[in-house]
């Protein structure tokens, strides 16, 4: 591992986790910090579709609902398809490379084959097909699309590593003195495939998020009540020329928060990476 | 004729995916429609007209045969008929496809051309305060949601100074392209510059490099005509790679901008839950998407003759 010093010095590092933190404390803090209700719709006429004022800092929707409030409590639906789907990602890739670098010949041909198959549509195409399957889209059925979709990444980048591993010095001594598949593959394999396996989870976690705001901007992810960056984004494209706040505020939410991830796992990749390492 | 057998390998190794493809999407309509002919016809289903549609396309045989059945129909361009215009998919998505096509390529152009640019001038001048403020773009153009960036676009340059339109396809109008077309393109560009920018760096740390410098050629020769040549390869990566983010972008694209593409056919043909055309167009999407990364392989064999011999091995 790198000196424990190194990661301070990385600026795009820093940045990233500055701003993973942010939105993830945001998010959780939503219930305390979000001034209003954010499903409050205005009562009296006058405060639909109103600017930034003191008491909607982010101005209103078209229903007079507050643009903060609703911006935060949308963070914890992205925050949660992010990292929720991930980590259902990287099982399942974990276990798919592991299966097929590790056993090789035709276990790895036949995962192999199929991963080749989802990874030859384009992901958002073929998770709106998916999505058609469903009689009515939501959330959940976002979810499982992704996970569905997502875990060809992780599985790749796993079995490339398990393929390099398995030759080694240790791992043959593992298998000298005895060592079960099993626990080869989790006690020696896995954790020494780590690294790459963290960058590519963090990268992913950032495309789970745009994936889940654009199928909700499509009218095919979140549906109302749930409040959801994509979602808040499509009304917002309504009301674009007359109060285009609705639609500034979640989306530059959403790019700071991508943004702030992917920084996170580029800098992850230079400070793990120990081809550039110095 | 030295690349005839490395082509054919690689048009052989498509097989199976392109067969995995057309598996997968029969799967779905078979599981999205349950069964395809009363379907079709909806409430005006007539006994007579089912059973006929049924024998057409063999529901009353096993599962494989079905199959079978619809990849012959699909081999001849018949992808079903859309419930809602009631007429051929292929028709349907035949007139979609030129206006994506055309916003495609805009976008391709204008990420190669940007992401190239920005890339060399970030290599030229590594490590300075240009080259980190490129890279800092870059990294912003790769993390900005493309439906987000389409509005906001429109919201500057249509609403507000009312340069270009706000959207639609305007008869082909010039000035209706530019905004979906940036949107669309600036994902890519960004990664477009990084890789043109690393690999250049790569290139560029190379023993012939150094010949080049020492026969006295200046920085921007040097890498004009040695570095960039040798660069090109992973950028044409980097241009199949883009061809994922085009066709991932284009639903979101189209339906910012209005535009009469096939993704935005798919967007509307899965809230009007006419499958035929939802899993036609997912089809032509995946087919097109096949089809492009093959012409990045073709492309690495012309350019780089020691991926034949690779090919060959």
């Amino acid at each position: 591992m790198p000196p424990a010093h190194r990661p301070l010095r990385h600026r795009g590092f820093l940045a990233g986790a500055v701003l993973v933190s942010v939105f993830a404390a945001a998010s959780l803090l939503a219930p305390v910090l979000a001034p209003q209700d954010p499903h409050a719709v205005a009562s009296g006429g006058g405060a639909t579709l109103e600017g930034p004022t003191v008491g909607h800092p982010l101005g209103t929707d078209a229903l007079g609902r507050d643009v903060l409030s609703r911006v935060l409590w949308g963070g914890r639906v992205s925050l949660a398809v992010g990292v929720g789907v991930e980590a259902l990602v990287v099982v399942l890739g974990c276990a798919v490379g592991l299966l097929a670098g590790y056993f090789g010949g035709a276990v790895d041909a036949a995962l192999m084959r199929v991963t080749d198959v989802v990874m030859a549509f384009p992901s958002l195409v073929l998770a709106i097909g998916l999505i058609a399957v469903f009689e009515r889209p939501g959330l959940d059925k976002v979810f499982i699309v992704l996970v569905a979709l997502g875990w060809t990444t992780i599985a790749r980048v796993v079995r490339g590593e398990v393929l390099s591993l398995k030759a080694r010095d240790f791992v043959q001594a593992a298998r000298a003195l005895g060592g079960g598949h099993r626990a080869i593959m989790l006690r020696h394999l896995l954790p020494n495939a780590l690294a790459p396996l963290l960058v590519a989870a963090t990268i992913g976690v950032g495309g789970n998020m745009v994936a889940e705001a654009g199928l909700s901007f499509l009218g095919l992810g979140a549906q109302s009540p749930t409040i959801s960056w994509g979602a808040m984004l499509a009304d917002g494209q309504t009301f674009l020329a007359i109060a285009p706040w609705v639609a500034v505020f979640p989306g530059a939410a959403l790019l700071l928060a991508v943004l702030g991830v992917n920084l996170l796992g580029d800098g992850l990749r230079d400070l793990l990476d120990p081809r550039l390492r110095a | 004729m030295a690349l005839l057998r490395p082509i054919a390998s690689r048009v052989v190794a498509l097989v199976p995916v392109v067969l995995g493809i057309t598996v997968l999407v029969f799967a779905l309509n078979a599981i999205a429609l349950g069964d395809p002919a009363r379907a079709a016809m909806g409430q005006r289903a007539d006994p007579e007209t089912l059973e006929r549609l049924r024998r057409e396309y063999a529901l009353d045989r096993p599962l494989p045969v079905q199959y079978a059945t619809w990849l012959g129909r699909l081999a001849r361009g018949d992808l079903g008929e859309s419930f809602r215009e009631q007429r051929p998919v292929g028709e349907v998505i035949r007139e979609r496809l030129p206006a994506t096509a055309r916003l495609a390529l805009a976008a391709t152009l204008i990420s190669v051309v940007l992401g190239v640019g920005i890339g060399a001038l970030a290599a030229v001048r590594a490590g300075s305060a240009l080259d980190h403020l490129l890279m800092g773009v870059a990294v912003l153009g790769i993390s900005t949601p493309v439906f987000w960036l389409g509005m906001m676009l429109a919201l500057v340059f249509a609403v507000t100074l009312g340069w270009l339109p706000v959207s639609g396809y305007g008869d082909g109008a010039l000035g209706h392209l530019v905004l979906p077309a940036v949107t669309l393109g600036a994902l890519h560009t960004g990664t477009v510059a990084r890789m043109t920018r690393s690999s250049l760096l790569e290139v560029v740390r190379q023993d012939f490099m150094a010949t080049a410098r020492a026969k006295g050629l200046s920085e921007w020769a040097v890498l004009g005509k040695h570095a960039l040549r040798n660069a090109l390869v992973p950028v044409i990566t980097v241009i199949g790679i883009g061809l994922a983010d085009l066709l991932v972008g284009a639903p979101l694209t189209e339906t910012v901008f209005a535009w009469p593409g096939v993704g935005r056919l798919l967007v509307a043909a899965v809230g009007q839950r006419d499958l035929p055309v939802v899993m036609g167009a997912v089809l032509v999407f995946a087919l097109v998407y096949v089809l492009g990364n093959l012409l990045v392989d073709l492309a690495y064999l012309v350019i780089d003759p020691r991926m034949r011999d690779a090919a060959r091995a």
